[in-house]
C-alpha cells in the first residue's frame, strides 16, 4: 500500500466520503421502496385478519394465506364491522380500525393515554367472528397475533408471527402445531378472564381438554412462548367489557 | 475445467473440503448454532451468504487499493452491512414473504466473522475474479456443513425434514415412533450444533490424518 492512503487526513477524507456515500446508497434504496413495502404490509394485515377466522388456502401441515392480489376483495367481503373501542365500551366504527399500530397505542397507553382497540367483525357461513390484534415481547424482539373469538371469547383461530425469534425454536409460534392447539380453547372461566397459559407441564399434550386456559409448550422455546401468554393475557383482557356487552 | 485455471478451481473446491472454513478454519460458528435447528432455515442462510460473499468480495477487491489499512475493518464491516440492508428492503418489497423468512438472518449475515475473514485474507490481495471465486468457494463449504448440521438436527429433533414428518407421528405412535422411538429434544438446544460440528470435524480428520495438528 502507497504511503498515500496511511495518512490521517486520507483517512478522515476517505471515512466521511465512504459514509456519505453508504449512506446516500441506503436512503435512496429505502425511499424509492417505501411505498411498495407500506403496501405489502398493509396486505399483510388483510392476509392476517382473514387467516385467524379461517379464511386461508391451509394445506394439511402448512399456513398459507389467501394471495395478495385477492386479499382486499375477501376482506370486504368477510369483514362486515372495523370497531374501535375506547375506555372501555365506547364503540365507533371506522374502516381504516385495521390500520391502526397497536404498538403505537401500547406505547399511548403506557404514557397515562387512551388506548384505541380495534376490533373487527367478521362473518363466515353465518357465524360470526370477533377477531382481535395483539402484541408483546418474545425472546429477542416484538411477537404478535390476531386472535379470532365468538362471542363467549372461545378462541376460533389464532396467526401468531414475530420479529427475529429463533428459527425451529421460537419461531415456531407461527407454525400450524402450535397455533391450531388454540382453537376452541376458552378465555373465560365463569365469568372471569384467565387467558391460556403455553405451558411447559401440561398433562395434555394433545390437547383435549379445551377448558383448562393451557397449550402446550414448544420445547427449546420457554421465553417466547412466556410471551405469548403474557401478550393474551394482558392485551385480550382489554376487550372483555365488549364482550360481556354483546351478552 | 475450461472457464477456470486449476488454481482458479482450487478457490471453490477447497473450501469444500480440506480448507473448510468451519470445519478447518472454525469460522462462522456462531451462526451455524443460531440457525441449524431446522433445515429449511439452514438453507435460505447459506443462500443469503453465498450472495453477500460473493459480492462483497467483489467490492472489497475493488476498493482494496484506496482503503486505508487503519480503518479497513470499520470499511468491511460497513460493506458487509450495506449490502445485506440492501437486498433486505428490496426483498421486503417485491419478495415479502421470503423477506420475512430471512428477517432473523439479516443480523447473523452481518456478524458472520467467515465474511470478514475472507475479506480480509483475500479480498484485501487479490483480483476481482479470484475474490469472487474465493468469496462463492467459501459460502459454499459453509453452507454444505449447514445444512449436513440442519438435516441431523431436523430429523433427530423433530423428526421432519422441511417440515414434513418423515418418521411417522409421535402423538399418535405411527412410523417409527410404534415402535418406541423417540424425538431427541436436546438435538434442538444450540449445544448439540456444536456436536454434529464437532463429530464431521473428528470424520474428516479422520480421514485425512494431515489436518491434524500438534
Amino acid at each position: 500500500m502507497s504511503n498515500k492512503t496511511e495518512s490521517n487526513i486520507y483517512t478522515v477524507i476517505f471515512a466521511i466520503g465512504m459514509v456519505i456515500v453508504v449512506g446516500a446508497l441506503l436512503a435512496f434504496t429505502a425511499s424509492s421502496l417505501k411505498e411498495r413495502i407500506t403496501e405489502n404490509k398493509r396486505l399483510e394485515k388483510q392476509q392476517n385478519i382473514l387467516y385467524a377466522m379461517g379464511v386461508n388456502e391451509n394445506t394439511e401441515n402448512s399456513a398459507s394465506f389467501v394471495s395478495t392480489e385477492k386479499a382486499p376483495e375477501l376482506f370486504n367481503q368477510y369483514i362486515k364491522q372495523q370497531l374501535v373501542i375506547t375506555n372501555g365500551n365506547e364503540i365507533k366504527e371506522d374502516e381504516n380500525a385495521y390500520l391502526i399500530d397497536v404498538k403505537k397505542e401500547q406505547d399511548k397507553a403506557k404514557k397515562g393515554g387512551e388506548r384505541q382497540l380495534p376490533l373487527f367483525v367478521g362473518v363466515k357461513e353465518g357465524k360470526s367472528y370477533y377477531i382481535a390484534p395483539i402484541r408483546g415481547k418474545g425472546l429477542w424482539d416484538a411477537i404478535w397475533a390476531y386472535v379470532a373469538m365468538d362471542e363467549d371469547m372461545v378462541i376460533q383461530g389464532a396467526y401468531f408471527d414475530h420479529q427475529a425469534e429463533t428459527p425451529g425454536l421460537g419461531a415456531n409460534i407461527k407454525e400450524r402445531f402450535f397455533m391450531d392447539d388454540f382453537i376452541g380453547e376458552h378465555l373465560m372461566s365463569n365469568g372471569e378472564f384467565k387467558g391460556i397459559t403455553v405451558s411447559k407441564s401440561n398433562a395434555d399434550p394433545t390437547n383435549n381438554d379445551k377448558k383448562d386456559h393451557e397449550v402446550d409448550a414448544i420445547a427449546g422455546a420457554t421465553i417466547t412462548g412466556d410471551g405469548v401468554a403474557a401478550m393474551i393475557k394482558k392485551d385480550l383482557a382489554l376487550y372483555v367489557p365488549f364482550f360481556k356487552s354483546l351478552n | 475445467m475450461g472457464l477456470l485455471s486449476k488454481k482458479d478451481a482450487a478457490l471453490i473446491t477447497d473450501p469444500l473440503a480440506d480448507n473448510n472454513p468451519i470445519t478447518i478454519q472454525v469460522l462462522g460458528i456462531c451462526s451455524a448454532l443460531a440457525i441449524t435447528a431446522q433445515l429449511k432455515a439452514s438453507i435460505v442462510m447459506a443462500i443469503s451468504v453465498l450472495f453477500v460473499m460473493g459480492v462483497g468480495n467483489v467490492v472489497i477487491s475493488a476498493i482494496r487499493n484506496i482503503i486505508p489499512s487503519k480503518i479497513r475493518i470499520i470499511v468491511q464491516l460497513t460493506v458487509v452491512a450495506a449490502l445485506v440492508i440492501i437486498v433486505d428492503q428490496v426483498l421486503k418489497a417485491f419478495a415479502y414473504e421470503l423477506s420475512k423468512e430471512l428477517s432473523v438472518f439479516v443480523g447473523l449475515i452481518i456478524t458472520n466473522c467467515i465474511i470478514m475473514g475472507r475479506f480480509e485474507a483475500f479480498a484485501l490481495g487479490n483480483g476481482l475474479w479470484r475474490s469472487f471465486l474465493d468469496g462463492i468457494g467459501n459460502a459454499l463449504g459453509y453452507g454444505v456443513i449447514l445444512i449436513i448440521v440442519g438435516f441431523f438436527r431436523e430429523l433427530l429433533g423433530s423428526g421432519t425434514l422441511l417440515g414434513i414428518p418423515v418418521l411417522g407421528d409421535p402423538i399418535a405412535k405411527t412410523g417409527l415412533y410404534s415402535i418406541g422411538y423417540e424425538n431427541n429434544g436436546f438435538m434442538l438446544l444450540s449445544p448439540m450444533a456444536l456436536i454434529v460440528v464437532g463429530i464431521i470435524i473428528w470424520v474428516q480428520r479422520t480421514r485425512n490424518k494431515a489436518l491434524i495438528e500438534d
